[in-house]
């Protein structure tokens, strides 16, 4: 059977996309496909602006009806109060059902990165904490808002990284991704993270931030903080355990967040960008990537690679 | 000029396709300086100058250890003109499906050739796949120049031979050292008798072959969205051509006809929208639509049985005996072929599926002309297809055996007692809905 309808003359197309708009509706295709093939998806919300894209993206997929999946927030109890408070403000504005699961046992024993080290504690209160949410959720596909250019073994991520019954990934068995053709199949206890936002850059994140007026966390914007300056880092000093060093003291320092993580963890740099298109001016000048100040990855070599395979994002 | 290149690279070990993407993105600024001493202090025991460029790329703890590229790498870079989304792919023969893979999303191929060598049985294999996946502007970038003193002779050679390889492409040749960086960014006074632009004033200028924008109007739908009582609206994304509330159009593989009320985004109702964008249609009639139908204007096939180009990215070998799953725009279904492949084949087979497609010839169409092969017993994307014609269905192989005899010979090829059963499993439900 051919199926055959009156032949018209095509028009001459005179548009196109621009790349942001490009990059939008590639996105918004792989979060459709998401819920159209999986019987549990949930979104990673890490309060950053990858994830405020992520959202909105989300937003525009299912319009006019609502987004058909929860949110969940790994909180390690040391994210930066300012990202507690947009988090349950903006879940609350957009009507988003909000899951936030704490690795409360590691806590209570006293876990944090100057007593455990950055890698044992990103084990346990990152990847131990949310493939215990995942399983408690009994999610097949989580979304998150990694991107391929932020790090070199993210740059060998598929769209759909299927992940076994511990969460973890296994670089050699990718599955080959051609065309826009997503394969959806996984066998019991296994599941797949996505990242729709694959082919994002950190210009382009910024950009469509700019271009949406998405809210972001003020973090990211210029001004004068207090922070202990160790070497070419600025650190924001909100929990008591991180330690002022000898001949180290508190400075008033404008800065901003590049990049947004757990407060001991995460540099500040020197900035004066305090809006959106400034930002993206300094980025257009920028010499240093983004995860420069983020410590775990460079912990050891491969380190990225390595949380990956054990169940990371 | 605006917009999204998307670019892939190929070229036989060894070429320099790694050090020319490292120079590209380190000289229009997409590697950042910590990235560059990362790669420095990493650069001992590699031969690419004082900053090995191929570090960039390879990402793996495998590739650089082993000092080849395994897996396709993905890069960003932008300049003032035009964003590019560049697939860093293989050389090795064992990893061709990774050429495939790059070259499925592709708009222009870059490939580099060793001007000591020439064109070699690797850049015919490449330049074959990326033809076969559509590509019809080529880059052929002629390496190493400097070990060649710059000879316009051998560039015209290699220049020549490879035109006749992708015969009806659009090449353009360019002479190159990677290393030192001729005609990378901009034009090398070592090759005064070339007077074309640079590599990448060339990507930053290319037109491309935008006939998709002119073809029919196709949307595969992706999901019925039906937030209340009074609204029904099918979401997905445009795969060609253009569309205008009001326009008629016809639901396959139905046949129904209706027309569009209107074309719902969160940004507003739009008059008009067109590939790529991802929305949602609203139609006049309450016609029966779910997901894997296809909403379209023009002529378009429907078919169970189709002739098909297979690259087989599977080392286990794609066998007649066996069903596939067959995932082709948003639809999932059984399928069989004729004849085997081996891993890294690509061949001429004919597809039969267990309902009926709605699809275009893959030249006309890449999106609703291509397919994938998915393993049921691994889920692997084991193979990669891309159509070539529809077939009469009445044609079907005289010697086929009985269902039942298909599955016990699936049966009996499977690994494991659980395969088996999975298999099994899968087939009597293709029979019985």
């Amino acid at each position: 059977m051919h199926g055959t309808f009156v032949d018209e003359p095509p028009a001459a197309a005179d548009v196109r996309l621009d790349h942001l708009r490009a990059l939008e509706a590639e996105s918004i295709h792989i979060i459709r496909e998401v819920v159209a093939e999986f019987e549990r998806p949930v979104m990673l919300y890490s309060i950053g602006k990858d994830s405020s894209v992520l959202l909105r993206l989300a937003q525009k997929a299912f319009h006019p009806a609502p987004i058909p999946f929860p949110l969940l927030h790994i909180d390690t109890t040391y994210k930066f109060r300012e990202m507690i408070e947009f988090r349950d403000r903006y879940a609350a504005e957009i009507g988003a059902r909000l899951i936030v699961h704490t690795n409360d046992e590691a806590i209570a024993d006293g876990t944090q990165p100057f007593a455990v080290g950055t890698q044992r504690c990103c084990g346990l209160l990152k990847t131990k904490a949310l493939l215990d949410a995942l399983q408690d959720g009994g999610f097949d596909a989580a979304f998150g808002g990694a991107r391929r250019d932020e790090e070199r073994s993210r740059a060998k991520e598929r769209i759909f990284s299927l992940r076994d019954a511990r969460g973890q990934w296994d670089p050699k068995r990718q599955r080959p991704e051609l065309w826009h053709l997503l394969n959806s199949r996984i066998r019991p206890g296994e599941s797949i993270r996505v990242f729709p936002l694959s082919n994002w850059t950190e210009i382009d994140v910024w950009h469509y931030i700019h271009a949406e007026q998405i809210p972001v966390v003020p973090l990211y914007f210029a001004k004068e903080r207090l922070v202990i300056v160790r070497g070419n880092s600025l650190i924001v000093p909100e929990q008591p355990f991180v330690p002022l060093h000898k001949d180290e003291r508190l400075e008033l320092v404008k800065c901003r967040m590049r990049s947004l993580g757990c407060s001991p963890c995460t540099g500040a740099v020197r900035s004066d960008a305090d809006t959106v298109p400034q930002i993206i001016e300094e980025l257009v000048a920028a010499r240093h990537s983004e995860r420069q100040l983020r410590i775990i990855d460079h912990d050891q070599d491969g380190s990225m690679e390595l949380k990956k395979r054990e169940g990371y994002f | 000029m605006s917009g999204l290149l998307r670019i892939c690279t190929a070229g036989s070990v060894d070429d320099g396709k790694s050090t020319l993407i490292g120079r590209l993105l380190y000289d229009s600024r997409g590697v950042y300086e910590d990235q560059v001493r990362s790669v420095r202090a990493a650069s001992r025991n590699r031969t690419a100058g004082p900053i090995d460029f191929s570090l960039f790329t390879d990402g793996l703890r495998a590739e650089r250890e082993q000092g080849i590229t395994i897996d396709v790498a993905y890069r960003y870079f932008a300049t003032a003109r035009r964003k590019f989304i560049l697939a860093d792919t293989p050389g090795h023969e064992q990893y061709t499906r990774n050429m495939a893979t790059g070259a499925s999303t592709a708009d222009v191929a870059i490939l580099l050739v060793d001007a000591r060598h020439g064109v070699r049985e690797q850049t015919e294999r490449h330049a074959r796949i990326a033809r076969l996946l559509g590509i019809s502007t080529f880059v052929l970038a002629v390496n190493k120049m400097d070990l060649v003193d710059f000879d316009r002779a051998v560039f015209d050679r290699i220049h020549g031979e490879f035109a006749r390889l992708v015969d009806g492409a659009a090449v353009h040749a360019i002479p190159l050292s990677a290393l030192d960086g001729d005609n990378v960014i901009a034009p090398s006074a070592r090759t005064p008798w070339f007077s074309g632009p640079s590599l990448l004033s060339y990507l930053e200028s290319v037109e491309l072959d935008r006939t998709s924008d002119n073809s029919a109007f196709r949307l595969p739908v992706q999901l019925v969205l039906r937030p209340t009582h009074d609204f029904r609206g099918y979401a997905g994304r445009i795969a060609s051509g253009r569309i205008r509330a009001g326009d008629t159009i016809t639901v396959w593989p139905s046949g129904l006809t209706t027309r569009i009320a209107r074309i719902v985004t969160w940004d507003g109702d739009l008059d008009e929208a067109f590939a790529p964008m991802s929305v949602t249609l609203a139609l006049e009639d309450e016609v029966d639509v779910s997901r894997g139908d296809v909403l379209a204007r023009g002529p378009i096939h429907v078919s169970r049985r189709f002739a098909a180009n297979v690259v087989w990215m599977d080392e286990r070998p794609l066998d007649p005996g066996r069903p596939y799953l067959l995932k082709h725009t948003t639809r999932t279904v059984a399928a069989e072929v004729d004849r085997p492949l081996k891993l890294n084949d690509i061949g001429p087979i004919t597809v039969t599926t267990a309902t009926p497609i709605v699809f275009d010839g893959y030249r006309d169409n890449r999106t609703t002309g291509s397919f994938v092969l998915i393993d049921p017993s691994t889920n692997f994307t084991a193979g990669a297809g891309m159509i070539a014609h529809a077939l009469d269905e009445q044609a079907e192989s005289s010697n086929q055996t009985s269902a039942s005899a298909r599955i016990a010979q699936a049966a009996r090829s499977a690994a494991t007692d659980a395969e088996a059963a999975e298999t099994v499993r899968l087939m009597l439900e293709e029979i019985l809905t």
